[in-house]
């Protein structure tokens, strides 16, 4: 015969357990309903021609995104190539300079400024290059999605490079080594699968942001590579279409989803997979 | 007669407000073995990373007092070049994690970025690995990560790297205190050997090593250099009662 306080414990015990594992389940629900949702509507309306093809007018069947997905790779290559160096450089600065009173302070700027809400960047970026230049630009996007860029790239790579053992560093510096090359050639080697994964996450995040797009890339009907004209965007695109009355634009906005929606979930995964591979052991 | 090849004149270390290394007076010879001894927490390791300038690199460490090279001021020279004439193996093996263990002897070269022809690279790693008494163990997974290795492989590939820069003087932080007693024996050996070529300023706990390979002994003791004589002498006839107790294991 078991003890009944034993009985009750055990019991209570196994249903919190199942309590855990049920919510653990749970929320690959919503992640799995929208997965399914959109491969359903989308998938029959990708075709090779839909990469090749610009937007047809209104009232003529097909057409594709092939301006949308030209404009995504460029805003993004752009809103990169401004974000990552500096991001890092940050990184570094603040991984660096734990105490410093400078570090503290711009620590708290990019919180501040992970929080800003994107149509708030947007705007802002409105103001101070799309009115001085006299036009929407792609560049003007991708400086407003570099913004949104760089905390994450900034703290992924604060985060990483502090957890390295200061050992790393000594047995560089005692090496002979300027402090310089100790930071470019052993500290951020050794960070690098940290790092990248920052910015592999910062560019999944802001690939299906619209809102700092609307007023500044604002949206082209053509294929366009020159950044410092309007541009057409995947989510712009999504945006502009799926509001849009007509059926043949709801088909592709759909077909825009599913696109963009896989591109994410492969930034993602890879991003998993590099860093599980090129993880340095310590 | 020996030339003085380190010497230190009332020299102080701090952490911050913390006095760690007082007033320490000390003439090291050229190609000698110095043991350097003390209970845990008595500075040795501070006094060590003095010699080379490492000490400073800590948030609030600060010295005071005279340290030379020769007759060199270490603390009016540039770092950079102390460093590469003062190795350093540390306490812990500190490999580096993304280098292989051929690029982990070579890392003062290629970090620094000085160029090396091919089979010159190779000789250095060989024979640093020689050396180390490691390289009979190593020689066929030279392209591995230097990590993979067992810690005391890791130390031994530690004294590798920093004898392939071919320093004037050594330091190493109880190198063997990871080893066991047979990889011990040979970097003991080593040591011996690098004596011709190197002045070597050893910390260890270990007495028995020190009376092995050392030809001098400093004790130190809360700071203070109690005692600094030849080996021999300090073992059998300890002029500090302090000393004394040491090393029959009154305290430790
Ligand atoms: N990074 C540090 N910051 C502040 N204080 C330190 C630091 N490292 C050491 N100390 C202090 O300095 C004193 C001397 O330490 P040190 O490491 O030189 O001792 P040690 O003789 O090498 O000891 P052990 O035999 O245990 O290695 C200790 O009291 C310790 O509290
Ligand atoms: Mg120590």
């Amino acid at each position: 015969m078991m003890n009944p306080k034993l009985r009750y414990r055990l019991v209570k015990s196994k249903s919190v357990e199942w309590i855990i594992v049920l919510f653990a389940f749970l929320i690959t629900v919503p992640l799995i309903a929208i997965i399914f949702f959109v491969l359903k509507t989308g998938i029959s309306k990708i075709s090779w021609h839909f990469f090749t093809n610009i937007p047809k007018p209104v009232g003529e069947a097909g057409g594709g995104i092939a301006n949308a997905l030209v404009g995504s790779l460029l805003i993004v290559l752009v809103a990169a190539l401004i974000a990552v160096p500096i991001g890092i450089l940050c990184g570094i600065y603040l991984s660096e300079n734990k105490d410093s009173k400078l570090a503290s302070y711009s620590r708290l700027a990019v919180d501040v400024l992970q929080g800003t809400p994107s149509i708030v960047t947007g705007i802002v970026i409105y103001f101070w290059l799309v009115k001085p230049l006299g036009t929407f630009s792609a560049v003007s996007g991708s400086v407003a999605l570099a913004i949104m860029m760089l905390p994450i790239v900034i703290r992924s790579t604060e985060e990483t490079l502090k957890l390295l053992p200061s050992s790393l560093k000594e047995a560089g510096l005692a090496l002979g080594l300027p402090y310089h090359k100790v930071i470019l050639r052993v500290v951020v080697p050794c960070g690098f699968s940290g790092i990248l994964s920052g910015v592999m996450l910062s560019v999944a995040r802001i690939a299906g942001e619209t809102a700092p797009l609307l007023f500044t890339a604002f949206g082209n009907p053509y294929i366009s590579t020159n950044v410092l004209k309007p541009m057409q965007s995947l989510p712009l695109l999504i945006f502009n279409y799926a509001t849009s009355p007509y059926e043949e634009w709801h088909d592709l906005a759909w077909g825009a989803s599913l696109i963009l929606l896989i591109w994410v979930l492969l930034l993602n995964i890879t991003t998993k997979l590099i860093t599980r591979k090129w993880k340095v052991q310590l | 007669m020996e030339s003085t090849i380190i010497s230190s004149k009332n020299f102080n270390a701090y952490f911050g407000a913390n006095h760690v290394v007082k007033n320490v007076s000390i003439e090291i010879p050229q190609n000698n073995i110095i043991a350097v001894m003390g209970p845990s927490g008595c500075g040795k390791t501070t006094y060590l990373r003095c010699i080379n300038r490492m000490h400073e690199l800590i948030p609030g460490a600060t010295t005071e007092g005279e340290m030379k090279l020769h007759k060199d001021n270490i603390y009016e020279m540039n770092p950079i070049l102390v460093r590469l004439r003062i190795g350093m193996v540390f306490q812990r093996p500190n490999p580096f994690p993304n280098l292989s263990i051929y690029d982990n002897v070579i890392a003062g070269y290629k970090l620094n970025g000085m160029k090396l022809q091919r089979a010159e690279r190779d000789n250095i790693v060989e024979g640093s690995l020689r050396k180390a008494a490691l390289w009979n163990e190593v020689k066929d997974t030279l392209h591995k990560k230097g990590t993979f290795l067992s810690g005391g492989q890791q130390q031994r590939l530690c004294i590798a790297r920093a004898i392939a820069m071919e320093p004037e003087v050594l330091l190493l932080d109880e190198p063997t205190s990871a080893l066991d007693p047979i990889s011990t024996a040979s970097v003991e050996e080593l040591l011996f050997d690098l004596k011709k070529n190197y002045t070597l300023v050893l910390v260890t706990h270990n007495m028995q090593q020190a009376a092995r390979v050392s030809d001098k002994t400093a004790f130190f003791y809360l700071g203070e250099l109690v005692e600094y004589d030849k080996t021999k002498e300090m073992f059998t006839n300890p002029k500090d009662n302090r000393t004394q107790s040491y090393i029959t294991g009154r305290f430790s």
